[in-house]
């Protein structure tokens, strides 16, 4: 393990690209960094590193002899093109050093990560803006900060970092991890099984409403480095929990690569909402630079009257591939997924959601919104699947894409399997560019071009906006103002 | 031909059988050899994963079994005119061409006299005769580069239908092609090759019937190209009335002129595997098209409907709805592609796949896609999957209807839907009678599991 100093060299930093994106500084701090490329024995010095014990070190190695054996395929069916992406040349574990073990409080931790986190919003000492919500802080690799730790005790709530939960809470994250999406599961999730560093847990027990919000922000800040994050929450019977997902990077003409494990465990009568604001580096205005977002997120509604419910805004990355999934195994349970996706530039998205029906009476809703401007191109590409056993379900899926602009794209691929006759399926979709008579409406009544777009795209995502927690929902309707600079007039 | 190792030893030998007793003038040998070599590559497309054209429907049944070409026999197979009339929609005023085992059957056929100089033979002269549009069309919409089944018709392009339909015509009758499979000693498969070429305002009704008395497992391998001129009309109906162990792969290729329009309808029963592939390419502006379908499945029939429609250029429309009727452990797959390209813009289109799901162990895939390069269009699509509306059942029994009846009426309007769109008179009786008698109305189930 060496330790580096990060300098922000010009010719990765935002001077030179062409681009709007206004959190694409990086910081200068130290960095623990393993050396670039993957191997057994990076696999090993990441669990070293942390401390784990040996059931995790075995889990990972299993994940990781499984990704050798897909012998670098990456899957292939998605609607998105890049380059190869060459696994040897990043780095796998990056985290802030911090002279010492772990910080045992905000006050020792580097003020330069404070300071950076201020900068983006989300303030780690406890106060104004955010007050009442406890957020767990993501700085490359590592888990920097969590705050209301003591709220969230109270209440007999477990939220911490990954690592801290497979040291302190070996039992749950034995019996847990892996239970929805195991390592096998595809390419990336293997790749994450094998080195992913950090992520956030949480576990709220039986009965228990979650008193506030728990958020994770993720930060990509070293240079070359691969993402890889693994987060895992379990709500007990008859609990709730709402928590939410910020994510950015610095601007840099490299690619960088962001694969991340997202698990939901809902019991009897539980239920989780989960938000995404995904807003990773996108790229600039000629496709230069941008993080690959290959990300698996999955649910299990494992009991009875339990709901898992996805809402996602996605307006960041270069690519993303991402299928935030609900399997309904329960009776009565209730699966959700709603989603903006919007690209610009030279943005590419495969995005959707699996909603697979397995208990009887169990519902689906899916309402995807796609917004597609510049070069852009967003994909719908979701699973609705009734198996034998999911008597009288239901699911109703709708699509809607708008088109900004003559040299982007939008496609809708769903696929549907309905193997029980009494289930219910409905799928409607429709693709269009913003009505000539509704900007003209706007315009006669004095409102410029530009301002009446922004007007009629916020009117299209409302539905989902709506979703969202307050604060989220204020923060998505900017960043889709500012994801479309450009695109426009 | 290369010396790459045969994979397909039963077909090989036939082709090579095919090549010498029937040569053909030196450009169709050629193709011939192009096609069987592509055919030979790319093999038939088997594998489970990584195969999204083929997803749902397994080919390994079909691909385990050594079909043999039909032996020369009689023209007629033994069929009489009457019971040939009993199979399909027919009309003595119609020109009705009668395929035999893949061989075109003079003595069983009624060709009514040309009208408006339309053109239509037997694939098999119109080949001998080394007839120019024929050269010029074949394999032209067709393509074989990556698909295997097209590439393993051209390999055998022997007999089919030619028909020419030249500038300003209309063939007031419609153009009647039937194609029946008897029995053999071993599963046959058959290569019927369809050409249809029409000019600029002209106007043809197509009717194409695919039966199989046999019930054994034959496979007919059909490709249907069909090019419409600037400013002309076409009616196509596609029947296939298979056994429930026969395997039917169809393929149609449609290029349309600018200011064309094309309905075409589809009505599938039967088939241990049936695969309707059908594309349309609006390749001007002002073309249209109109797709439909109706399908029932049964037993453990499997019915796969592929359709694509290509809007190439600005200002064009399309419209496609297909329906569905399972029961048993029968399994129906719909899949259809609308792409709009680049520039394409005022393209119009509407996809509908619905689904009416009568037993517990049958199953509907349906994957209804959009792929949208042009701003200014308005496309939709919509997919449903249910059993019969209690409610509607519940009101029916109320006014005095059984259960039975009311269900049946209800499978027969969801099926009207589709065949009262069908205008040609002599078509409609036959799906009314035959077709609809082969919908199921047995093993309905209702609510919760029995």
């Amino acid at each position: 393990m060496t330790t580096q100093r990060v300098i922000s060299r010009t010719d990765t930093t935002s001077s030179d690209l062409d681009t709007d994106y206004k959190w694409g500084f990086t910081i200068d701090i130290d960095s623990d960094v393993a050396p670039k490329g993957l191997s057994e024995d990076v696999v090993r010095l990441i669990s070293a590193k942390k401390g784990e014990p040996e059931w995790m070190l075995e889990w990972r190695l299993k994940a990781y002899r499984h990704w050798l054996r897909l012998n670098y395929e990456e899957p292939a069916w998605a609607n998105i093109e890049h380059p190869q992406i060459d696994f040897q040349d990043i780095y796998y574990y990056a985290a802030p050093s911090s002279g010492k073990d772990a910080p045992k409080s905000l006050d020792e931790v580097d003020p330069e990560i404070l300071e950076a986190f201020d900068k983006l919003g989300i303030p780690l000492a406890e106060r104004e803006k955010l007050a009442g919500v406890a957020v767990d802080a993501v700085l490359d690799s590592v888990s920097v900060a969590t705050t209301y730790q003591e709220t969230l005790e109270k209440a007999g709530i477990i939220f911490c970092s990954m690592s801290e939960a497979i040291r302190n809470h070996p039992d749950l994250v034995q019996k847990y991890l892996g239970s929805v999406v195991p390592y096998g599961d595809n390419f990336y999730a293997s790749l994450n099984s094998a080195v992913f560093s950090d992520g956030s847990f949480a576990y709220i027990p039986k009965g228990v409403r979650c008193p506030i919000e728990l958020m994770t922000y993720f930060r990509i800040n070293q240079a070359d480095s691969g993402q890889f994050e693994r987060t895992l929450i379990v709500a007990e019977e008859g609990s709730y929990v709402s928590y939410l997902e910020g994510c950015t990077a610095p601007a840099r003409k490299q690619h960088q690569l962001h694969a991340a494990v997202v698990e939901l465990v809902a019991l009897d009568d539980a239920e989780i909402k989960y938000s995404t604001l995904q807003n990773w580096f996108p790229g600039d205005r000629d496709g230069q630079g941008g993080v690959y977002n290959f990300v698996t997120k999955r649910g299990k509604c494992a009991g009875q009257n339990s709901k898992i419910s996805w809402t996602q805004v996605e307006t960041g990355s270069a690519i993303t591939w991402k299928y935030p999934s609900v399997i309904l195994q329960g009776d009565n349970s209730v699966g959700e997924f709603y989603s903006v996706a919007l690209v610009n530039n030279y943005q590419q998205a495969d995005t959707g959601t699996k909603m697979i029906h397995m208990g009887k009476n169990t519902k689906s809703t899916i309402v995807a919104k796609g917004i597609s401007a510049g070069h852009g191109n967003a994909t719908y590409r979701g699973l609705v699947k009734i198996m034998p056993s999911a008597d009288n379900s239901k699911n109703f899926t709708q699509c809607d894409s708008l088109l900004i602009g003559d040299k982007c794209g939008a496609h809708t691929v769903p696929y549907i399997e309905v193997r029980n006759p009494t289930a219910q399926m409905e799928h409607e979709a429709s693709t269009s560019k913003v009505s000539d008579d509704q900007l003209f409406y706007c315009q006669q009544r004095g409102i410029g071009v530009e301002d009446a777009h922004y007007m009629i795209i916020n009117g299209f995502c409302r539905g989902i906006f709506q979703e969202l927690p307050f604060e989220f929902a204020m923060e998505a309707s900017q960043l889709l103002k500012v994801s479309l600079e450009g695109a426009v007039g | 031909m290369t010396t790459s190792t045969i994979r397909y030893p039963r077909y090989h030998e036939d082709f090579q059988a095919l090549a010498a007793i029937r040569p053909g003038p030196s450009w169709l040998v050629d193709l011939r050899a192009a096609a069987w070599d592509r055919f030979n590559e790319l093999g038939l497309p088997t594998a489970r994963r990584g195969n999204e054209r083929w997803k749902y429907t397994n080919l390994r049944p079909l691909a385990a079994i050594a079909f043999e070409s039909p032996q020369a026999t009689d023209s007629t197979g033994g069929l009489d005119a009457g019971t040939v009339r009993s199979l399909a929609p027919w009309d003595e005023a119609w020109t009705n061409l009668v395929f035999v085992d893949g061989k075109f059957s003079e003595a069983l056929s009624t060709i009514a006299p040309a009208q408006n100089g339309t053109v239509c033979s037997d694939l098999a002269s119109a080949l001998n005769g080394n007839s120019g549009p024929v050269r010029d069309g074949l394999a032209q919409l067709a393509s074989f580069d990556d698909d295997a089944f097209a590439a393993l018709n051209t390999a055998f392009i022997n007999d089919g239908a030619s028909i020419q339909v030249p500038d300003n015509a209309v063939t007031a009758s419609p153009v009647n092609l039937v194609f029946v499979s008897t029995a053999g000693p071993q599963p046959q498969v058959t290569h019927p090759r369809t050409l249809v070429q029409v000019g600029r305002n002209a106007r043809l009704t197509l009717v194409e019937s695919y039966v199989d008395l046999t019930g054994g497992s034959n496979f007919t391998n059909a490709v249907l190209e069909m090019a419409v001129g600037q400013g002309s009309h076409v009616d196509h109906f596609r029947l296939l009335m298979d056994t429930p162990d026969g395997f039917h792969v169809g393929t149609s290729r449609v290029l349309q002129g600018q200011d064309s329009s094309v309905t075409s309808s589809s009505f599938t029963t039967g088939a241990a595997m049936a695969r309707n592939d059908f594309l349309v390419t609006l390749d001007a502006p002002g073309a249209s098209c109109d797709l439909r379908g109706l399908y029932a499945t049964t037993g453990s029939q499997h019915i796969d409907n592929l359709i694509n429609i290509d809007h190439a250029k600005p200002h064009t429309t399309s419209r496609l709805f297909y329906k569905g009727i399972l029961s048993g452990k029968s399994r129906a797959v719909f899949g259809g592609t609308v792409t709009v390209r680049r520039d394409a813009q005022k393209a119009d289109s509407r996809q509908t796949d619905k689904n009416l799901v009568l037993s517990h162990e049958a199953e509907v895939d349906s994957k209804p896609s959009l792929l949208i390069y042009a701003d200014d269009v308005q496309c939709g699509h919509g997919a449903t999957a249910g059993h019969i509306d209690q409610d509607t059942l519940f009101y029916m029994q109320s006014r005095g209807l059984d259960r039975a009846t009311a269900t049946k009426m209800l499978i027969q309007a969801f099926a009207a839907e589709i065949v009262d769109t069908v205008g040609v008179e002599q078509v409609h009786g036959f799906l009314e009678t035959v077709f609809a008698g082969s919908i199921p109305a047995e093993s309905v189930v209702f609510g919760g599991r029995p």
